[in-house]
């Protein structure tokens, strides 16, 4: 079905874009068991994992390019953690042999709370991974419960300390708000209960719920409702109001950090325009003008990769238009915002000339600070940064 | 040796013009479908269903909107060829006055009935106007098999309602194709021959005209005196224009092109006339050098009665509107309009229609093929102003309103409805009457189990939704026919909404005083639902001259939901935001207010259900 069967010149599409170094994604699509509000492609057949490993190694043979050094790798998934530190360390070894990845780059890998034992802190201490983040998503059982977590509170409490004990200093933290049944006081607590384990970085994400998944369907059939827009934009002052006052940077829409040191370095590649490679099955990639995406289908990831062929699912080169626009809605999100003199530079278009009234409506009500061409979001600017970015 | 004239006469005696005159969905074109199959016009392999109905809209709605004609060929059981010409005629009682010249051009019509539903208010109305054209009526009892079919109850109808012998009447189911060759015969036998007289100067009626991209417009006519023929030159009598004749020729499946066009006939003249507003329906075609002495009666100049415009939703897209507006009326000579600008809304058209479905089909077609975003301010009727200085002037405008200390009086125009519905619905479609200020209501009973209501009420009351709400109360089984009754003096007052402060100019409306407080709640409640929450507080209200008399507000939209990018996947959330993006381009702002087109629609619904 693909008609993009051959591989994308990173080195031409570099020069097109941003030159700045690209971050590279991992993608490990397996999970011991399926949350049933993830909209993301995993499978909890392990059997397969050796094959996809090889798989990757055949994919990142097909990228190798002397040129581009990489100062971020991500290992995402599904649950990273589930695989054995054997494995992850074939993982990273392939990496390191076919990409160039500078000095101090960002190494970071996701896990699951329930996966953080003697082993797996291990691996992490001789690994190169620098970076961790860990779906604690909540530190109440009942919560836990309902999101269909396996683990427990107090698993995740334990692996937070046993990280801490190990070394990890620079941990992060994922969280969820606005769940059915959560109510603002128990937000709170969890927050404070995050805080005290001084993370780094902190992800809260509004519980996002996509129809065709579990928890959608079970919504759809009149349970307890989602919070209404009033209580999620309390959730969300709340959040940054607390975090803010602990002293971290609310640098995008749901992430914090400890220090300006400590924002994640990879997915801020995302919402610059910064380009990034991802490798494995559903894995999105960006350089210059182009975007792609292998297939979601680990199946099909697997079949084309280990058989040397590109396992791009399809691409899409992008005219100025969805350049800028992506560009307006990704800076939105953050708390730098975006310089409209820069896409004025880049792109000729001045969005400052042609929405002044607009621009100006939102300074006035308080959704933006604008300085020298540039706007940034306010909190309450970035509470509807996609709102913002279509009214423009 | 036989005569020109004489082979005439005889030719003319093989001529037969009729018409179908039912009520909507009686089966009038699926009728037409049968006969033309029958006489061998299509071969039934490739014939296209209701080909008379070309239009998308008319197919889709199942209704015909234009008149169109067709000349069958069929060999009769006596032996004899005979030439039987179908026009047919727009079902709907905005068109009455075209349905008026189709009949006028015809000696005889089949009254078709549908056996389940038996005779309505439409079926009455196209009756009577042929009996006052002196036509045979033949009635046929349609869809007889059905199995909710009532043969017998129709048949008691045709008799009690109509007095016609109902032992006379045809049935058949024109679906099934049964009993339509029993038509054609009937046709032969029972509707007169056209009577006419070649040797006078030529006198044809104008009953239809439509514009041919190649050929320009294609007039149709039914010849009554003389003869028509390429190169004569004609006169047409309403305006004293001039054409010279190109082509001339019958209606079969395309046109089938002929010598000469005589007394009798019924058929098409090409003559290089450019738009259909150059041809009148009802006019009178004549010879230049030897005219007619009189017109054919009955010639009246369309008259809109409902007045509205109409606006891109972009600006940018006026020119696009203009030219969609001068080609639609290449094909619509009873629509009018003219330029009109907005505040609100900007530039645009103010149009007249000759009814609300008139509009809803201008509306749809613009949309549909010509691919337009627009929208429409409130309908209006002209209302009559009398000033104090003594001047009257005629205002559906509601930016023309004057001065209210300038008015001495004011008037709107009334109708006289006529409604027919079973017997059981009497009381709640009087309570509809009466709350659209229906008055001097009388009620007969044609038929047991039948009602038939008139009211006279005013026209501004019916163009809200009357027709849907009548259909749903009496469930389906209600129908309406109306016609204008003049002027009467009513209280009207000018009302105003405003959003966040201004006003928007395409949603006011001049109402009558005792019913603004409700409308303006209503237009209220309905922007509320329709207005979708945004960045700012939104205030509507509804005032009449500085006066607020209703209210509501919009709270402001103050979270997304923005969800994870996962794994950088941009592509997703970007194509999720231009599909958003795109939706609101299709809103109109009034200053900082984006109101989709739904919300100026949504305005128009009655709270009267």
């Amino acid at each position: 079905m693909s008609t993009s069967t051959s591989v994308p010149d990173l080195a031409t599409l570099y020069g097109k874009g941003k030159k700045e170094s690209p971050g590279l994604y991992v993608h490990i699509p397996f999970c011991r068991t399926k949350c049933p509000y993830c909209n993301f492609y995993s499978i909890t057949d392990t059997s397969t994992v050796q094959n996809y490993i090889d798989a990757l190694k055949g994919e990142m043979a097909l990228y190798v390019d002397s040129t581009l050094t990489y100062d971020t790798i991500y290992v995402g998934g599904g649950t990273p953690s589930i695989l054995t530190a054997e494995q992850l360390f074939e993982i990273f070894d392939t990496i390191m042999a076919v990409f160039s990845i500078a000095e101090g780059s960002e190494i970071t890998i996701e896990a699951n709370p329930g996966d953080i034992d003697g082993d797996f802190a291990s691996f992490l201490v001789h690994s190169p991974v620098n970076r961790i983040n860990v779906g604690v998503q909540s530190f109440s059982d009942d919560i836990l419960a309902y999101l269909g977590r396996r683990h427990s509170a107090k698993k995740a409490i334990s692996a937070l300390d046993r990280l801490i004990d190990e070394g990890c200093a620079n941990i992060g933290l994922d969280l969820i708000y606005g769940i059915p049944g959560q109510g603002i006081d128990l937000w709170k607590n969890t927050l404070a209960q995050a805080l005290l384990f001084s993370p780094a970085h902190l992800s809260c994400y509004e519980l996002t719920v996509e129809p065709e998944t579990p928890l959608g369907m079970h919504l759809a059939q009149g349970d307890t409702p989602l919070p209404e827009e009033d209580e999620m934009y309390d959730f969300f002052m709340t959040t940054t109001d607390i975090l803010k006052c602990a002293g971290y940077v609310h640098y995008e829409v749901s992430n914090f950090a400890s220090t300006e040191r400590f924002v994640s370095r990879h997915n801020r590649k995302y919402w610059s325009h910064t380009p990034y490679l991802g490798l494995g099955s559903a894995a999105h990639s960006f350089f210059g003008n182009m975007r792609w995406w292998n297939h979601r289908s680990v199946k099909r990831y697997i079949a084309d990769a280990m058989n040397g062929r590109p396992p791009i699912e399809s691409n899409e080169t992008l005219d100025s238009d969805a350049l800028i626009f992506e560009a307006l809605f990704l800076g939105l999100r953050t708390a730098e915002g975006v310089d409209l003199y820069e896409l004025n530079a880049r792109f000729q278009v001045d969005l400052l000339k042609k929405n002044r009234s607009k621009i100006n409506a939102l300074y006035k009500n308080g959704f933006i600070e604008i300085e020298r061409g540039r706007i940034r979001p306010t909190d309450r600017g970035l509470a509807i940064a996609d709102y913002i970015s279509t009214f423009l | 040796m036989e005569g020109f004239f004489d082979i005439i006469k005889r030719y003319m005696e093989n001529i037969r013009n009729f018409s179908i005159i039912a009520h909507i969905d009686h089966g009038k074109s699926t009728l037409a479908d049968r006969m033309i199959q029958l006489t061998g016009l299509a071969d039934i392999r490739t014939f296209k269903d209701q080909i008379l109905d070309t239009m998308d809209i008319e197919r889709e709605r199942g209704i015909t909107i234009k008149s169109q004609a067709i000349t069958l060929p069929y060999r009769a059981q006596d032996g004899k060829s005979y030439l039987l010409n179908l026009i047919d005629t727009p079902g709907h009682v905005d068109f009455s006055y075209e349905v008026s010249r189709s009949l006028a051009s015809c000696e005889g019509v089949l009254l078709l009935i549908d056996a389940a539903q038996g005779i309505q208010a439409q079926t009455l109305a196209n009756l009577y106007m042929a009996m006052e054209h002196d036509l045979e009526v033949l009635p046929v009892i349609n869809k007889i098999d059905l199995p909710s079919a009532d043969i017998d109850m129709v048949m008691e109808q045709i008799e009690t309602e109509l007095g016609l012998d109902p032992f006379a009447c045809l049935t058949c189911s024109a679906k099934a194709g049964t009993g339509v060759e029993a038509i054609l015969e009937a046709i032969v036998e029972k509707i007169p021959p056209p009577k006419g007289d070649v040797s006078k100067p030529l006198s044809a009626l104008i009953f239809d005209a439509f514009y041919d991209a190649f050929r320009g417009t294609i007039v149709s006519c039914r010849i009554f005196d003389g003869e028509i023929s390429a190169g004569q030159t004609i006169r047409l009598m309403s305006n004293h224009t001039t054409y010279r004749v190109e082509e001339v020729g019958r209606f079969s499946l395309g046109r089938d092109k002929k010598e000469r066009l005589t007394a009798g006939d019924v058929g098409y003249v090409i003559a290089g006339i450019k738009t259909v507003s150059d041809v009148r329906v009802g006019d009178t075609v004549t010879n230049d050098r030897n005219p007619c002495v009189k017109p054919l009666p009955g010639f009246k100049e369309a008259k809109p009665v409902v007045f509205a415009s109409i606006y891109p939703i972009a600006s940018d897209d006026y020119e696009e509107l203009a030219v969609a507006l001068e080609k639609y009326t290449l094909n619509d000579a009873s629509f009018v309009y003219q330029k009109d600008s907005s505040v609100a809304l900007g530039q645009g058209f103010r149009c007249g229609f000759l009814g609300l479905l008139h509009l809803d089909i201008v509306q749809e077609r613009l949309e549909r093929e010509y691919d337009l975003s627009i929208i429409l301010s409130v309908p209006s009727v002209r209302y009559r102003f009398t000033l104090k200085s003594g001047e009257t002037t005629f205002i559906d405008n509601p930016a023309h309103f004057p001065e209210p200390a300038q008015i001495a009086q004011t008037e709107e125009p009334y109708i006289r409805a006529s409604m027919m519905f079973p017997e059981r619905y009497l009381g709640a479609v009087m309570k509809l009457c009466i709350d659209r200020r229906g008055e001097n209501s009388t009620i007969t009973y044609p038929s047991p189990g039948r009602a038939e209501l008139t009211f006279e009420m005013p026209l501004a009351g019916v163009i809200f939704d009357f027709y849907d709400s009548l259909k749903s109360i009496t469930q389906g089984y209600g129908s309406f026919d109306y016609a204008m009754i003049g002027y009467r003096e009513s209280d009207l007052v000018l009302l105003d909404i405003l959003v966040n402060g201004e006003k928007v100019d395409a949603l006011s409306q001049i109402v009558y005083r005792g019913i603004a407080r409700g409308r303006a709640l209503q237009a209220c409640e309905r922007l509320k639902e329709e207005i979708p929450r945004q960045m700012f507080k939104i205030a509507i209200q509804g005032a009449i001259g500085g006066e607020i008399i209703s209210r509501t507000t919009i709270s402001p939209f103050r979270k997304d939901v923005t969800a994870k990018c996962y794994g950088g996947d941009i592509t997703r959330k970007r194509k999720l935001l231009e599909k958003q993006k795109k939706g609101k381009k299709r809103m109109k702002m009034v200053g900082a207010v984006s109101i989709p087109q739904s919300a100026f629609v949504a305005v128009l619904k009655s709270d009267q259900d």
